[in-house]
């Protein structure tokens, strides 16, 4: 169940840095003492996150890209899991 | 679970000094700090910086010693930073004013980690052998005031473990983010002092209620991080997640270490990177090798099912206890060893109600501890 409305734009989480890794060949989310290595759905989806695309717009944007229809549900999914692990907050 | 090629360090942690004003009984650094080699100067950081980097290395740990006391450490944040490191400095909050966190921050520094010693003055200048609790708290504020998140650190032992709910209060009324309840690790000067420290049974399941309960209370407002000391365990941590596969330190003049406490490891020759690259040292050097794999170890680890989760444990431990490296690590009830720890812990136990006992604490110091004996 998403917590929030398609019209939110999420944004990385304050203390977070998403950035590209050569070594590691990913994305990586850096956090305090800590870091997540990304897998390539879960990197597409966040670096789109940028507080200035809403949600509704990061999907499009990624049926585009990859030719698919139906990412909703799982975009949704991601982008809660992302926020209960404060990787992303919504702007207002 | 043994690779042939070792992964890039991802953790590099620059200890950028030994001095410290403080004089904690539990740190870790070498006893004998006051007789190491002069300290790299800044363009052997900033070299130390670019050749890890370009390895991998992502998270940096800058510590010591307290960073605050090298008047380049903006020099080298900055750096860091721009060479794509996320970065950690790991304070006492000592020299840590208004004007040096600003320039941090314009630096790019990502995160403090901010130590305590108590909830009381009384024990917290006790504890570090300097009166520095209320400037602690001041720069608690100053690190919220500049939209840092408030991470805490308090070492728990014997003597403030029985303090944990106060020590959790405190942290709250400083609008804490996340508190580290870090219990002794006994290395350095704190397994100098290891009779002193170690807490009973009894006091850590305290311990662990009080913080259960806190826990309960502030909900996800504020992270409690308790980290059980491993001499209550049964099975050993997997330290540094094995040596060698993540971790590499650098010690103030520049000998690098696959784990902080590994310089006291009897037969090693750690390679300095003042005459050799960090890629060499990485993937060559016999120092860094020597713990790789599964070659090394003896029984009972080396036909252990377990052996690829923990590796045998924290080499420096085994060698601590038993006087072998390549043993298992003693917290493991699977060693011959063993009863060491339990030993150590029921004489724990027995002393608690007792006031600081009959040895005298040593404060950490250049001199090796020994003036204050």
């Amino acid at each position: 169940m998403a917590i929030f409305d398609t019209a939110a734009r999420p944004a990385i989480g304050g203390g977070f840095r998403l950035q590209w890794e050569p070594a590691q060949a990913a994305h990586v989310l850096l956090y305090p003492e800590g870091m997540v290595r990304l897998n390539q759905s879960a990197a597409a989806i966040l670096t789109r996150c940028d507080g200035a695309r809403t949600v509704a717009d990061i999907i499009a944007d990624l049926e585009r890209t990859y030719s698919a229809a139906g990412l909703s549900s799982d975009v949704c999914d991601f982008v809660t899991f992302a926020i209960e692990r404060t990787w992303l907050e919504l702007l207002p | 679970m043994s690779d042939p090629v070792p992964g890039p360090p991802l953790w590099l942690l620059l200890e950028l000094t030994y001095r410290c004003p403080l004089h904690c009984v539990f740190c870790y650094n070498p006893t004998d700090f006051g007789g190491i080699g002069r300290e790299l100067e800044t363009a052997e950081w900033l070299r130390v910086l670019a050749q890890a980097r370009e390895l991998g290395s992502v998270q940096l740990g800058l510590s010591g010693g307290e960073p605050l006391v090298r008047d380049d450490l903006e020099t080298i944040v900055a750096a860091a930073r721009g060479l794509g490191f996320y970065t950690n400095l790991i304070t006492s909050g000592v020299g840590l004013t208004e004007t040096r966190l600003c320039a941090l921050k314009e630096a790019g520094l990502d995160h403090i980690q901010l130590s305590f010693q108590d909830s009381t003055r009384r024990l917290n200048d006790f504890l570090s052998s300097t009166r520095t609790f209320e400037l602690k708290s001041r720069v608690a504020a100053l690190i919220r005031k500049h939209r840092y998140p408030m991470v805490l650190n308090v070492v728990l032992h014997r003597l403030n473990i029985d303090h944990v709910e106060e020590i959790l209060g405190m942290a709250e009324r400083l609008g804490a983010d996340y508190v580290e309840l870090a219990n002794t690790q006994y290395y350095g000067w704190a397994w100098r002092n290891r009779a002193q420290l170690l807490p009973s049974r009894e006091q850590l399941r305290r311990a662990e209620e009080a913080t259960a309960r806190f826990r309960e209370r502030v909900g996800t407002r504020m992270r409690v991080f308790f980290v059980v000391p491993d001499y209550f365990e049964t099975r050993p941590k997997p330290c540094m997640s094995g040596l060698g596969r993540v971790f590499l330190g650098i010690a103030p003049d520049g000998v690098a270490l696959p784990c902080q406490s590994a310089r006291m490891l009897p037969g090693m020759s750690f390679p300095s990177v003042r005459e050799a690259s960090l890629r060499s040292i990485w993937y060559d050097s016999p120092a860094f090798n020597r713990f790789r794999g599964e070659g090394w170890m003896k029984e009972p680890c080396r036909s252990c099912p377990e052996r690829g989760r923990d590796f045998g444990g924290c080499r420096c431990q085994a060698y601590l206890l038993t006087g072998d490296a390549a043993n298992a690590d003693p917290v493991c009830a699977l060693s011959p060893h063993h009863h060491l720890v339990t030993e150590a812990v029921a004489g724990a136990g027995r002393s608690a109600a007792e006031p600081p006992a009959a040895a005298p604490l040593a404060f950490r110091d250049h001199r090796g501890g020994a003036s204050r004996e």
